[in-house]
């Protein structure tokens, strides 16, 4: 089969690798029919998080169709159109009985602290990612969905972890009717999380970033107020400006590891690996919101030490609070938002790339070009 | 007057009233009540809420020694198998496994050093085959000719293409080390014989 595979830091290309194998009985093989590239791959595209391996398939967002199962599985059958949350779960373990299914504990070998996520490196357990063809899915009883007949592949693929994972942040941030929320990022996960904390009664939602054509689509798509960062000589101060001298209520950090903002803490962590990830954005959203607030992490970072404020977040009283999105517990009540037409994922989709081409995708998402916001893997094109 | 809201006990009004907020975005306050947040409460214990039909997982034959981290009990149910440890950078990352819990620095510090000499074997290796990396085609470099490299940047208020001149180096500085250290010792070798 076709498959994206790394080769070292900035470089991809497409081979061909083995098919997937059934390896466990309730394995299932899927036929990609959608990937994404998501903020969180360009990590690993740097060579910031560490065991990423050469050869190894990246893809943590995908759909397709059911093409072999495990002689254990009950739940799905070939043919079956279905959607992967990114997490790779068991469903009993002690963290997956409690729906933490990001948290599990009995699929990745490799660390602890982190769950199973497709194509994550080895930290993240060692599986092969859906940006290829056919990827091997464990537990296929618990993890995959049928995608409903009404639903739209290119919105599917969006729920497996972008819009889960941005509708969780603002959950995190435990939004009262009326709180002024702040979002750092305006990339596919935060302008989500901007769109769905007005679903939860925010009465003000600020996004903030860098780049123009982002916070364009955050005024159109998610309805909120923004600020380009560059034209302030401090942003934090401009924040405390806009909220009366208080802070925001609760502030999400949907940037995480490579955060721009302050070129020491960029380069340090992003190029240097010196750190697990340039905390700009979380150390902004630490000192933005009021004290007693919440600060909502939804950015990766890698398992290093970052330099983050944690006095000022003490001493301000916060809370802060973060996870890994256990996509599925998200589902049923995404699906009915996506039904009820409040959200639609699909919308901030700029890129459909061939898997042939995923090497210019890559460059083109990492560099920024061409207003690209969120970039679609075609395998079959 | 700014001040008053703030050092005094009410909250600062905001632009929009709810009600006006309800009318222009779809689908407002619809979460209001945190009972319809599904991860609220964060804990909710219910065994069987997942379509697992089992307590504990069959366990998947291991069929290279696996690592793992020392922080575990034993090798998980079920893991991945891409690209098993090989060479010197199997090496280290075994010992990394083996020796240093998540907890310590020089477990991520052996396995990012892993990864790059991985990059570097794995390189140097492919030219000795029939697919050799491709500096050009592998990091896309290309579309910045086809999809606006420059309108994308230019004039554009930025922060990124500061450190943007860094990414060649990351990328190249490797090979340019290696043909460094091949053209000395060819040159030692040269000398040698003619001298």
């Amino acid at each position: 089969m076709r498959a994206m595979v790394y080769r070292g830091p900035y470089r991809v290309r497409v081979e061909e690798k083995d098919h997937p194998a059934i390896e466990h009985p309730n394995d299932a093989i899927v036929r990609v029919s959608r990937a994404a590239i998501c903020g969180s791959d360009l990590h690993l595209y740097h060579g910031m998080m560490p065991d990423t391996r050469v050869g190894m398939t990246f893809g943590h967002e995908f759909i397709g169709v059911v093409d072999e199962v495990g002689p254990s599985v009950q739940h799905l059958q070939v043919g079956d159109r279905v959607m992967v949350p990114f997490n790779v779960f068991c469903g009993t373990c002690f963290y997956c009985a409690r729906g933490l299914y990001s948290n599990c504990h009995n699929v990745n070998p490799n660390a602890t602290a982190v769950g199973g996520i497709y194509g994550y490196s080895h930290t993240c357990g060692g599986y092969d990612g859906g940006q290829a063809e056919f990827v091997r899915v464990p537990f296929a009883d618990v993890g995959p969905s049928k995608i409903p007949e009404w639903m739209e592949d290119e919105d599917a693929v969006l729920l497996t972890d972008a819009l889960a994972t941005g509708y969780f942040g603002a959950q995190l941030g435990d939004i009262a009717e009326g709180d002024v929320v702040i979002v750092f990022g305006a990339g596919p996960v935060g302008l989500f999380a901007a769109k769905s904390s007005w679903l939860m009664g925010a009465g003000r939602v600020i996004v903030i970033d860098h780049l123009e054509y982002r916070l364009e689509k955050a005024r159109t798509f998610a309805h909120a107020e923004t600020y380009n960062f560059t034209e302030y000589d401090d942003i934090v101060v401009h924040m405390k400006k806009i909220t009366e001298f208080l802070g925001a209520d609760v502030a999400v950090d949907a940037v995480g590891a490579e955060a721009d903002g302050n070129l020491l803490q960029h380069v340090s962590s992003s190029k240097l690996k010196l750190q697990g990830g340039s905390p700009v954005a979380l150390n902004w959203a630490i000192d933005s919101v009021r004290k007693g607030g919440t600060v909502s992490v939804i950015g990766a970072y890698g398992p290093l030490f970052s330099a983050v404020k944690l006095g000022d977040a003490m001493n301000k009283g916060l809370t802060l609070r973060m996870n890994q999105c256990p996509v599925k517990r998200q589902w049923p009540r995404l699906f009915e938002h996506v039904r009820n037409g409040y959200l639609k994922p699909s919308d901030i989709v700029t890129h459909r790339i061939p898997l042939e081409h995923i090497a210019e995708g890559y460059h083109i998402f990492s560099a920024k070009l061409d207003g690209c916001i969120k970039p679609l893997i075609v395998p079959s094109a | 007057m700014t001040e008053t809201w703030t050092y005094g006990p009410a909250k600062p009004p905001l632009p929009e009233s709810t009600s006006v907020l309800r009318e222009r975005i779809p689908g407002w306050g619809a979460d209001l009540d945190p009972k319809d947040r599904p991860s609220v409460p964060k804990l909710q214990f219910d065994p069987h809420l997942s379509g697992a039909h089992w307590e504990f997982p069959e366990r998947q034959p291991e069929k290279w020694p696996r690592e793992r981290s020392i922080e575990h009990a034993f090798l998980t149910p079920v893991f991945g198998t891409s690209c098993p440890p090989r060479g010197l950078s199997g090496r280290i990352r075994r010992l990394a496994y083996a020796r240093y819990s998540e907890g310590r620095t020089a477990h991520w510090l052996l396995l990012l050093g892993a990864d790059r000499v991985d990059t570097l074997g794995s390189t140097l290796w492919s030219f000795a085959s029939r697919h050799p990396d491709n500096l050009l085609t592998e990091t896309g470099v290309l579309s910045e000719l086809s999809h606006h490299g420059l309108s994308s940047r230019l004039g554009r208020k930025r922060t990124d293409t500061i450190h943007h001149p860094l990414d060649p180096l990351i990328v190249a500085g490797p090979w340019l080390l290696v043909a460094g250290v091949i053209y000395k010792a060819l040159r030692r070798v040269a000398r040698t014989r003619t001298g």
